[in-house]
């Protein structure tokens, strides 16, 4: 055990003094769900397809919600979105301190040209 | 699965013979169906697995204990008890309900028709309230 | 002499998890142990019957923090084996290295809180921050830490690729240095075989008789483990399981410590022999009928029981975890010892009570 507590003695220290230094991001690790409403088209499958429920969509009014406290970071309707509008991040979400849910709408449709 | 269903009245002398020929006490589990509660207990040796089972037509009828062959049962019947209300009669070391202590007594013994209330975030719970 | 009860539990320092034991006690010497769970029921085997048995893998998994994988493993190959679907070999053998990173973490965790709980606290650190290492491999693979959410029913989700595997033989080397160097301090230190030896015996017979299982049994001498039989890819893999004779604390602790390098050899045996092929196949339809899966978890032998009838949802989903087969056991040893024995004998089974508790 001393020659262990000796070697460790000179070295740095092994923790990461976070949040003032940054974690280093191991990529590959499932974080946050981040959703493009640009892409969606609102067929609801996510929302089934969502084990804790925390995703809920509508075909009209076009919206398209998420309560973040629920997410468990599955994957499960990256995997289902047909139109591939949704990725889980590496990085995770900033902490809350109340339950709120997030809410999209689909972008407004461009004018038809002239 | 091999699973022998006994009579409540054979257990004793069943399990006494599988204690002599060496068998060790894996798991003692019940199922309650709709119309029946089934009691499985589970033996081994040398990796071969074999299951008695008594089928209860109620929580009210008396299951010995095995606890005077098999001392660790008494860990699986104090929870039977506690969880399902079955009564078990016999016990070497016994709770009297105190083992698992829940917020409501024998949370397992409602019949399965009685499911969890579901939450109201849920995506069938929320959308039925939207209908309705 | 006059009986003082002591109240050990739920909150205590070198517990991971609540449980509650009322401790009777003659002058400094434990006459008997009562114990008292509950604290962290969730109820999980009911929601078995609400809950649609593809989603119910996620369930499976958050059973219990440390030994996770294992569950959510043996939940799949319990439905598998119901609905007779066969999933690739490389799925198995994916399933088997995670499954073996899991007693990796698992057996690290565990040497930490021995330590904690004989008070070598910088013993303890030196414990966790191997187990970083293998944390941060667990996180690149799987995505998760702790919940690995890589298994589903027909195989498993995600892949090791190219680089990964090259990487992975140095990242296990590492690991393996690292953990010669703490094990040698358990195995050989004055302090440490001052707190372990001799406390807690538990001879072969009465072992076995008791219903033990996992290290706690190989310890006093049973050469038993559910590895042997060939689940997922063990069948391919040398296995011997460790044991020793004299079935006290030190002998658990011996065997934690030799189960460590004996994963690190499976994960590299596995590794190496990795077939190539798809990770998983499409399932569909109901599970119907009832079977029996038992597998090896850091802690012992698991049995899962479900009974299914053609319906999204299985009708009854029994798990018996191996620190529930261990607690007869603790509550042996715990008769006639000092009480200042009571936080080893109560961690030499290793406790995990959200398991037993689900």
């Amino acid at each position: 055990m001393s020659r262990l507590a000796l070697k460790w003695a000179f070295k740095r220290p092994a923790t990461c003094r976070y949040p003032a230094e940054p974690r280093r991001i191991i990529p590959g690790s499932r974080g946050q769900l981040m959703f493009d409403a640009d892409s969606c088209v609102f067929c609801t499958v996510c929302a089934k397809k969502c084990p804790t429920g925390a995703l809920s969509v509508s075909r009209s009014p076009k919206k398209w919600s998420i309560d973040r406290l629920l997410c468990i970071s599955c994957g499960y309707c990256v995997e289902a979105c047909p139109k591939k509008s949704l990725e889980l991040t590496a990085s995770h979400g900033s902490p809350a301190v109340t339950k709120d849910r997030e809410f999209h709408e689909a972008p407004a449709p461009k004018p038809a040209a002239r | 699965m091999t699973v022998e269903c006994i009579a409540v009245e054979s257990l004793l002398s069943r399990v006494r013979h599988l204690r002599e020929a060496g068998y060790r006490l894996v798991q003692i589990g019940a199922t309650r169906l709709p119309s029946q509660i089934e009691v499985t207990y589970s033996f081994d040796l040398e990796g071969e697995l074999i299951h008695l089972r008594l089928v209860l037509a109620s929580a009210e009828i008396i299951v010995p204990s095995i606890s005077a062959l098999y001392w660790c049962a008494f860990i699986y019947e104090n929870e039977m008890h506690d969880l399902f209300g079955l009564q078990i009669d016999g016990m070497t070391i016994d709770f009297g309900g105190q083992f698992y202590q829940t917020a409501i007594q024998h949370p397992f013994g409602a019949p399965q028709a009685s499911a969890l209330p579901m939450s109201n975030s849920h995506p069938v719970v929320a959308a039925a309230a939207v209908k309705s | 002499m006059a009986r003082t009860i002591i109240p050990f539990g739920p909150q205590h320092p070198v517990l991971p998890e609540p449980v509650h034991l009322d401790l009777v006690v003659e002058d400094e010497r434990v006459v008997e142990a009562r114990p008292s769970i509950g604290f962290v029921h969730r109820g999980l085997e009911r929601l078995a019957e609400v809950k649609d048995y593809v989603e119910f893998v996620y369930v499976a998994e958050r059973i219990c923090g440390i030994c996770s994988f294992i569950h959510g493993q043996s939940y799949c190959q319990a439905i598998e084996t119901l609905m007779k679907v066969s999933i690739p070999p490389r799925a198995q053998y994916l399933r088997t290295i995670w499954g073996e990173l899991s007693r990796l973490h698992s057996h690290l965790l565990w040497l930490g809180l021995m330590a904690d709980a004989m008070g070598f606290e910088s013993l303890f650190m030196h414990s966790w921050r191997v187990r970083e290492k293998v944390l941060n491999i667990i996180e690149a693979t799987t995505g998760g830490r702790v919940i690995f959410g890589a298994c589903k029913i027909g195989g498993v989700r995600r892949d090791l690729d190219a680089e990964t595997l090259r990487t992975l033989g140095g990242q296990l080397d590492d690991i393996e240095r690292e953990a010669r160097e703490i094990t040698r301090v358990f195995i050989n230190d004055n302090s440490v075989k001052d707190r372990l030896c001799g406390v807690g015996v538990l001879g072969r017979r009465e072992a076995y008789e008791l219903g033990c299982v996992g290290p706690m049994l190989r310890a006093s001498g049973v050469p038993q483990d559910l590895r042997l039989s060939g689940y997922a890819a063990y069948g391919d893999l040398v296995l011997e399981p460790v044991t020793r004779s004299e079935g006290d604390s030190y002998a658990r602790c011996a065997v934690r410590c030799d189960e460590i390098f004996q994963s690190i050899d499976l994960i590299r045996q596995a590794l190496s022999r990795l077939p190539g092929g798809d990770i998983a196949v499409k399932v569909a339809g109901n599970p119907d009928g009832e079977v029996v899966v038992r597998a090896e978890q850091p802690r012992g032998e698991v049995v899962y029981y479900i009974k299914a009838n053609a319906t999204k949802h299985v009708q009854r989903f029994r798990v018996r975890t191996p620190t529930f087969a261990n607690l007869p056991a603790m509550l042996k040893v715990l008769q006639g010892c000092d009480l200042a024995d009571v936080p080893i004998l109560v961690l030499t089974i290793d406790p995990c009570i959200s398991c037993t508790e689900r």
